[in-house]
């Protein structure tokens, strides 16, 4: 034994020591990254928003209020579960998010504190939690991007359901993980049924064969290059893309289903307040200025190209004024968490 | 050779294992492991009737297919690529040779995401099983080239020639005697490059290539799906451990060094002739695909321009923050690795050798589980305390990274025999000073390979961070997607093109270290490779 720890001991104890000062160095060497303000009082928000719009809006905040804000983007279904995952202890004072159902999921788990009346009172409450556990700060609707190359006008689907014919075959983009996709899954369901649903997801799926891509950006991104003909977003991802390529590079065009078609979703993107929030009072003043007319008025300006709901703001951004849109009528609580899309996504096998 | 005078003096035969040496090498492994427990524990929490649901579907069955058909093609692709740009640089004349070995290493340190990221921008229609393939190999094929160029620098050359001389025609020389020679470097690049694809994230996913790895990726974030999710992780690691496994048998028993450096002289190379330009279009066709697609895309990418919605952010500070990270994470994988490689090299007994290999498994687990799972135990044993804090995301990096940090440790604490420490010892040297002048200048190089191979990848590590990071601190790599993830490509460039500049410099590092220690390498390609410690024959 004694042996034994000499042989393979020789020079292992300043080794030790060496070891010891070195990983001490790493560890404060790591301790050195920085951010922009790291501040361990400041209110922390968990945002799957665009980063654009939220930066502007943490912004606008920090000015009016003096609370400082860290910000946290990554995709709003992975904050959600992260979350559930961090627990009591998370260090999310707020949850922004792009759609209700990670709201409605948080929602479901316990997790959000109830806001207050007053910034409820900003946003029609069509657009609000059912049980006033989250506001509603702006909406979206599902849209089709086309190439206008490749198809006129007068060619387009006037129901989503109408993608799963086979005339669509090798003609349709799909990012069929996106949760900007589940309110539609949800929305046929609702409507035509569980089996329905399934029978068209698989048909679409089906039709976009090699079309199906990760992101709803990439969707937009080939549909406007023409290497598809039709594709199935949100506005916002349109108007984006228009920004980046301008409008000499922008050979596409978005269009509404006929109205109250089931594939015409409006989702709503909102903010809610975490119960183990140390920070509540800052994070109700929070959701208070998202809702105000100054926050809306950010939105309504923004490349985010998103409608604001609240406190009266209306925008031109997108080409479609926010009244003469004709969605269907599903309600928040009929989106509810997604969990039934996203058993359907999984059965088709698109998850 | 110092390795076989290492194993013959095998101190640890007959006595008990150094208590603190495996006690400390015991920790490390339950730490690494960690993530395993979380996958486990997870797992068996919805019940075996579910599980068993959510893993005997169609789906499965196509991941599986899709991940095992990648993984052996992309693998099998590396070997013949690695090692035929091995051999034209190591045993032939082809023109430029130390440049082209330098330039063949560095690809190594561009992400594997920006290097889908380079192709989607040259070809937007890119993508499928072929796609990821040719992504795959491109990014990874130096983890074979590396070790098979330096043994074959360390293996005898007077071998091949002798089988020529017989009268072996030049392909039955190099398909018998060279490929054999470097056999076990050639089996130890291979399993890494297994384990790489069986984790990879990024590049499939901007491919739209499904692999078991996106779709766990897909179950924990779209689905809300822990269960699931851990259920597939645990295929995942069941393959690394089949794959780690295979390698055992397929590698052989065989010795393939020779004792003595004895006859050892300049190699002759091998006249191409006509082939020689032929030669050189091939490997420089290899450099052209695997480095100056990405770099020129991105070089591309920002003389181009164009808009973003997205708001500026500091490239310095990201810079400085992934340095930093990236620093940190290699000084304590490099340290973690150290009792296990110098257990496993100074008393290879069963276990202690199991315990090693067991470690190499985590390389299968993808960055986001090992994220998540961190996040779970700080959660439930710490209060939360250290979560998201920088010194946890260190952690994450040292166990993600933790067994490239093992193979070259313990690659370098092979070449440091036990003996020399006993010689400097007897001629009445204080411990210190055998520690300064003995230890540390035959190991210290091969720390350095591990410090900036565990650098290399903490640079570019995308997934954990994105989990991890403390909130407001910004690296290259969540700069870099929160820019591509808006379609803001030109925007996204730079940090892409800062972090193939800081992968470049230890991709240079390690080329050049190998450049000039060839025996290192062959020892990295044996570390993977337990048999190989006991190598004497009586």
């Amino acid at each position: 034994m004694q042996v034994s720890r000499g042989r393979s001991g020789v020079g292992m104890r300043p080794l030790v020591g060496a070891a010891l000062s070195c990983a001490l160095g790493a560890v404060l060497l790591a301790g050195c990254a920085q951010g922009a303000g790291s501040d361990p009082n400041a209110l922390v928000v968990y945002s799957g928003q665009h980063v654009q719009t939220t930066e502007a809006l943490v912004a606008a905040f920090e000015r009016a209020t003096g609370i400082n804000v860290s910000l946290r983007s990554d995709d709003e279904d992975v904050l959600a579960d992260q979350i559930v995952t961090e627990g009591s202890r998370s260090p999310a004072d707020v949850f922004y998010t792009e759609n209700s159902p990670p709201l409605q999921y948080l929602a479901s788990k316990g997790l959000l504190a109830p806001v207050e009346p007053s910034t409820l009172a900003n946003t029609p409450p069509r657009f609000n939690s059912p049980d006033g556990e989250w506001v509603g700060v702006s909406a979206r609707v599902s849209v089709m991007v086309y190439n206008t190359n490749l198809l006129k006008p007068d060619q387009l689907p006037t129901s989503a359901m109408q993608l799963a014919d086979p005339e669509w075959s090798g003609r349709i983009a799909l990012a069929g993980s996106e949760t900007d996709f589940q309110p539609i899954v949800t929305s046929i369901a609702h409507t035509h049924g569980r089996d329905a649903a399934l029978r068209w997801l698989e048909a679409v799926k089906a039709n976009a064969a090699s079309h199906t891509y990760p992101d709803n950006e990439t969707v937009t991104d080939r549909v406007n290059r023409g290497q598809v003909a039709l594709g199935l977003i949100n506005q916002y991802y349109w108007y984006r893309e228009r920004a980046q390529v301008g409008a000499g590079g922008t050979h596409s065009a978005i269009a509404f289903f006929a109205p109250r078609d089931v594939g015409y979703v409006m989702n709503v993107s909102g903010a809610g307040i975490l119960k183990s929030s140390p920070h509540r009072s800052e994070a109700q003043r929070f959701l208070a200025f998202l809702t105000s007319a100054a926050g809306q008025e950010i939105i309504a300006h923004s490349d985010s190209f998103e409608y604001p709901v609240a406190s009266g703001v209306t925008t031109a951004q997108p080409l479609t004024p926010f009244d003469q849109l004709q969605p269907n009528g599903i309600t928040i609580a009929e989106l509810g968490t997604g969990a039934e899309a996203i058993k359907l996504l999984q059965e088709a096998q698109l998850l | 050779m110092s390795r076989l005078r290492a194993a013959r003096h095998r101190p640890g035969r007959r006595q008990g294992l150094p208590p603190l040496l495996t006690l400390g090498a015991a920790v490390v492994t339950l730490v690494v492991l960690l993530p395993l427990v979380f996958l486990v524990v997870q797992a068996l929490q919805v019940g075996w009737a579910e599980l068993r649901q959510l893993l005997f579907r169609h789906l499965t069955a196509v991941l599986v297919w899709n991940t095992v058909t990648l993984v052996v093609v992309v693998t099998a692709l590396c070997i013949v690529v690695g090692t035929l740009a091995a051999w034209f640089v190591e045993r032939t004349d082809v023109p430029g040779r130390r440049m082209l070995a330098v330039l063949l290493v560095i690809p190594l340190g561009i992400p594997d995401f920006v290097v889908s990221f380079g192709w989607r921008a040259v070809f937007p229609s890119i993508g499928g099983f072929w796609a990821a393939v040719l992504v795959m190999t491109l990014a990874v094929y130096p983890l074979v080239f590396l070790p098979v160029a330096a043994s074959l620098r360390a293996a005898d050359p007077v071998q091949e020639e002798v089988a020529r001389s017989l009268g072996l025609g030049r392909v039955r020389t190099f398909l018998t005697v060279t490929v054999g020679q470097a056999r076990v470097a050639i089996f130890g690049g291979a399993i890494l490059v297994g384990l790489v694809v069986l984790a990879e994230f990024g590049a499939f996913e901007i491919l739209g290539y499904q692999t078991l790895t996106t779709e766990i990726y897909n179950e924990f974030q779209v689905g809300f799906n822990e269960p699931a999710a851990c259920a597939l992780s645990l295929i995942l690691v069941l393959l690394g451990a089949l794959l780690l496994g295979g390698e055992d048998l397929v590698r052989g028993h065989g010795r393939t060094s020779r004792v003595g450096a004895g006859t050892s002289r300049p190699m002759r190379p091998v006249a191409l002739g006509r082939a020689r330009p032929l030669a050189l279009g091939g490997v420089g066709a290899l450099v052209v695909l695997a480095l100056g697609v990405p770099v020129g895309a991105i070089v591309y990418l920002l003389v181009q321009g164009g808009n973003t919605t997205l708001p500026p952010a500091s490239l310095a500070i990201a810079t400085a923050n992934t340095f930093a990270y990236a620093a940190a994470a290699g000084v304590v994988a490099t340290l973690a690795a150290l009792p296990i490689a110098l257990l496993s090299v100074r008393f290879p007994r069963r276990r202690v050798l199991g315990m090693e290999r067991v470690n190499l498994v985590v390389l299968a687990v993808p960055g986001l589980v090992i994220a998540l799972s961190l996040t779970y135990l700080t959660e439930h044993f710490l209060q939360g305390r250290f979560y998201q804090t920088s010194p946890l995301l260190v952690l994450a990096y040292a166990i993600m990274f933790f067994p490239l940090a093992v193979v070259s440790v313990r690659a370098a604490v092979a070449r440091a025999p036990v003996g020399l420490e006993e010689v400097g010892a007897s001629l009445g040297v204080s411990r210190r000073s055998v520690l300064w002048r003995v230890t540390l200048p035959l190991v210290g190089p091969g720390l350095v390979a591990a410090f900036a191979l565990v650098f290399l990848e903490t640079a570019t590590e995308l997934t954990a961070t994105l989990v991890l990071h403390p909130t407001d601190v910004q690296t290259l790599a969540t700069q870099f997607w929160a820019y591509q993830e808006n379609a803001s490509y030109s925007q996204a460039a730079p940090y892409a093109g800062v972090m193939v500049l800081i992968a470049a410099v230890p991709g240079y590092v390690l080329g050049r270290w190998f450049d000039r220690q060839p025996e290192r390498a062959t020892a990295i390609g044996r570390a993977t490779a337990p048999v190989q410690t006991v190598p004497v024959p009586a």
